[in-house]
């Protein structure tokens, strides 16, 4: 099929000028969303710098089996949607869908393993910030505001991965109509792009929860 | 006119009449029809805003204050900064004129992204219905600057509702901005090279960079107050641990690359209006090309000029001081990249040109003075005074809203078909830059002479400068009421607009007014550098 046949809207000159003009929007979109990141992870390491010893005690009461398991999960599930979309780049659709499902229950195992269990743990054990705080003493204060860094987080990178988790299955429903082709892939290119730093997100948050402070 | 405008204007279609229904409006994708939507929209925000303002000046008419309650005073002064900021003077210039412009100056069909641009649409609504429903009922009382700890621990208003009305409207930015750097990337019509594209493309581009790399850095600051507000523990508490500077700091890294949000388009409008009324082009096109790159870059570097007196460092003070004097580098050569264009011009005083000429000087004033506050020592006696509010009046009221108003002067033709009274046009400049100068002007007086600014009483011998101000606003009143009235009427009555009835470049132009859906029906090719003044004599035999 030539290019010049392929559907495209009436400002592009070609199917081809719009499938890259939707992955440079998307590139765009995730430098605002580095930025909006950004603004947390520095906080949190300003914050830190103020009440050292009380981050760290906060850092040891964090789940950290949980922790890395969800993080080989999460990178699990990027590597099945890259590979998703390496087999749709050879019109291989069946492959696609089956890579979408498998980073799509991925994501979801992500989100019950965080919210379901290690949430409620922390909720059953006073770890949210407020008169019933778990640590006392002088660490409370520094504590307290880990866990305020530490729910904020989760929650925003958690609704990110939900809105991931939309998007993936709508990619997973267009392919099942047979949309995408070898010629045609860009939102499949698109959505890998946000997943992946869905993912990226996770890994800066990994160590900054469960690894620093947590001490020998 | 050129053979695509005419084939068009003979089908006689416009994107105006291209459906009726309020479903054709509403979900409409055609920017230029978004455009019209957020163009209605601001205006409401505009009066709401103006009715604060108009209420802050008539209780300062006498010493002890007409508002009796100082608490109401701070919710009027915080509505007005609120709407003023976030919902109008942010968004105003990008979202109307350029969301009309931008795609028609580039040769484009549309956006890169129109569903996104729908999307803002709702977006910035949704967040000013949510803004609005907290100023009505009640309000917040802590300026538009929500600093901590007053906002989080302190205040008693709707903070938790303003600030998620504010986050939601940040997005409509983000996506606005997005929509147009991915635009002039990718749907510049062939020959539109970099160094072809009208100042107003790129001072658009400046002004999206800043959207989408700032808007987030206080959507996150937002997200941060909000959950302190809720909880009453927090990151911006320093009896719990928390940085109030910190705050202070992140709020800044957006809100002064805002300043620049607001008047780096109107940079723009200035540079198309003053070359088309002078009949030259405009004079070192690559100076102002880089001059608006220039403010985009030093604007993320000069935060710290807000914080002066806020207990950083001396070393820190001395460095923001410096960078924000180099801001002014930059502005002053598009100042006098201007006066270069009207040198030896054959100028033309239309309603436009005076509404630019009105922008030039009250922004000069406005940049001026903003080096008064910039230096370190002078700041320390004029932070927090009257001075400071004169300043950023005369940048964003007299510079940015000038600028609005000469763009939508010089575009309304093209937008709407119609012209707007030409007389009219002219008696609302000046009857602004009068009343401009009569409101603001005292104030830099009262400032110098160390009247603090959000207080709702003063000292008695500042009465005669308040009342001059207070008068100056009923003068400023009319001067928007006015085109409010005779826009609004030549929507009915207008003249009919020619194609190009300013005789310029630029390819909005080269299709009809206004245009059609499609806003080419032949892509346009670009074969001259911009601004290519005088233009040669229609041929009488075409
Ligand atoms: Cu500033």
């Amino acid at each position: 099929m030539s290019d010049a046949a392929l559907p495209h809207a009436f400002q592009y000159e070609s199917a081809r000028h719009q499938a890259r003009t939707a992955i440079a929007g998307m590139w765009l979109f995730l430098a605002s969303e580095v930025l909006f990141f950004g603004v947390l992870f520095l906080s949190w390491i300003v914050c830190r710098h103020w009440n050292q010893a009380g981050f760290d005690a906060g850092a040891r009461q964090t789940a950290l089996a949980i922790g890395t398991l969800n993080t080989v999960i999460l990178i699990t599930s990027s590597a099945f949607y890259t590979a998703g979309v390496a087999f749709i780049e050879a019109s291989n659709t069946r492959r696609l869908i089956q890579c979408c499902a498998l980073a799509w229950v991925l994501g979801l195992a992500f989100l019950i393993l965080k919210f379901g269990i290690e949430w409620h743990e922390d909720l059953a054990r006073h770890l949210f910030p407020g008169p019933r705080f778990a640590i006392t003493g002088e660490l409370r204060t520094g504590a307290q505001l880990f866990f305020v860094f530490y729910f904020v987080a989760t929650a925003l990178h958690g609704l990110h991965l939900l809105a991931g988790l939309g998007l993936v299955g709508w990619i997973i429903r267009r392919a099942g109509r047979g949309e995408f082709s070898a010629q045609y892939s860009t939102p499949v290119a698109v959505v890998g792009l946000y997943w992946s730093f869905v993912d990226m997100v996770w890994i800066v948050l990994f160590p900054l929860i469960y690894l620093i402070g947590r001490g020998p | 006119m050129s053979a695509a405008a005419g084939a068009a204007a003979l089908s006689g279609e416009s994107y105006l009449t291209d459906g009726f229904s309020l479903r054709s409006w509403l979900l409409t994708t055609d920017h230029k029809r978004i455009a019209i939507l957020y163009l209605a929209s601001i205006t409401v925000f505009f009066f709401i805003g103006a009715a604060g303002a108009a209420l802050v000046r008539y209780n300062l008419i006498v010493p002890e204050g007409l508002i009796k309650s100082a608490e109401t005073y701070n919710r009027l002064f915080t509505m007005h900064g609120v709407v003023m900021v976030w919902f109008f003077l942010v968004p105003a210039v990008p979202v109307t004129l350029g969301n009309f412009i931008v795609p028609l100056m580039l040769g484009a069909r549309d956006l890169a992204f129109p569903k996104l641009n729908l999307v803002s649409w709702y977006l910035f609504m949704l967040g000013g219905a949510i803004v609005l429903y907290s100023l009505f009922t009640g309000g917040v009382d802590t300026g538009w600057t929500f600093y901590t700890p007053l906002t989080t621990q302190y205040s008693k208003g709707h903070v938790v509702a303003t600030v998620i009305g504010i986050f939601i409207a940040g997005f409509s930015s983000i996506a606005t901005g997005l929509n147009f750097i991915v635009s002039i990337h990718r749907l510049r019509a062939p020959g539109m090279t970099w160094f072809r594209m009208p100042v107003f493309l790129w001072s658009l581009y400046a002004t999206s960079v800043i959207l989408v790399l700032a808007t987030p850095v206080l959507a996150m600051t937002l997200v941060l107050l909000a959950f302190e507000r809720i909880f009453h523990i927090g990151v911006f508490d320093p009896t719990l641990g928390g940085d109030p500077l910190l705050f202070q700091h992140l709020f800044w890294f957006y809100s002064h690359p805002a300043v620049y949000i607001m008047i780096l388009p109107g940079f723009g409008i200035v540079s198309e209006i003053v070359p088309a009324f002078s009949r030259k082009p405009l004079f070192g096109y690559t100076f102002v090309v880089w001059a608006s790159i220039g403010i985009a870059v030093i604007s993320f570097l000069v935060w710290g000029h807000h914080m002066f007196v806020a207990g950083t460092s001396l070393f820190s003070a001395l460095v923001f001081s410096i960078l924000s004097y180099m801001v002014a580098v930059p502005s002053a050569i598009k100042v006098f990249n201007w006066i270069g264009t009207l040198h030896k011009g054959f100028i033309r005083f239309d309603a436009p040109m005076l509404y630019a000429l009105g922008f030039i000087g009250l922004f000069t004033m406005g940049g001026l003075t903003g080096l008064f506050v910039a230096a370190l020592a002078a700041d320390v006696h004029l932070t927090q005074t009257y001075f400071v509010v004169a300043h950023f009046h005369y940048v964003m009221v007299g510079g940015m809203v000038s600028a609005f108003f000469a763009g939508l002067h010089y575009w309304w033709p093209k937008i709407t078909g119609r012209h707007y009274p030409e007389m009219w046009g002219r008696a609302g400049a000046l009857i602004i830059f009068i009343g401009f100068h009569l409101t603001f002007f005292p104030q830099f007086i009262l400032g110098y002479l160390g009247m603090p600014r959000r207080y709702h009483s003063y000292a008695p011998e500042f009465q005669v400068l308040n009342v001059l101000s207070s008068a100056g606003t009923t003068i400023l009143a009319a001067g928007y009421l006015l085109p409010l009235g005779y826009l609004t009427w030549s929507l009915l009555r207008g003249e009919r607009a020619a194609p190009n009835p300013w005789d310029a470049t630029g390819l909005e132009w080269q299709t009809p007014s206004p245009p059609p859906t499609e806003n080419f029906v032949a892509t346009p090719v670009v074969t001259e550098e911009p601004y290519a003044y005088p233009r040669p004599k229609p041929q009488a035999t075409s």
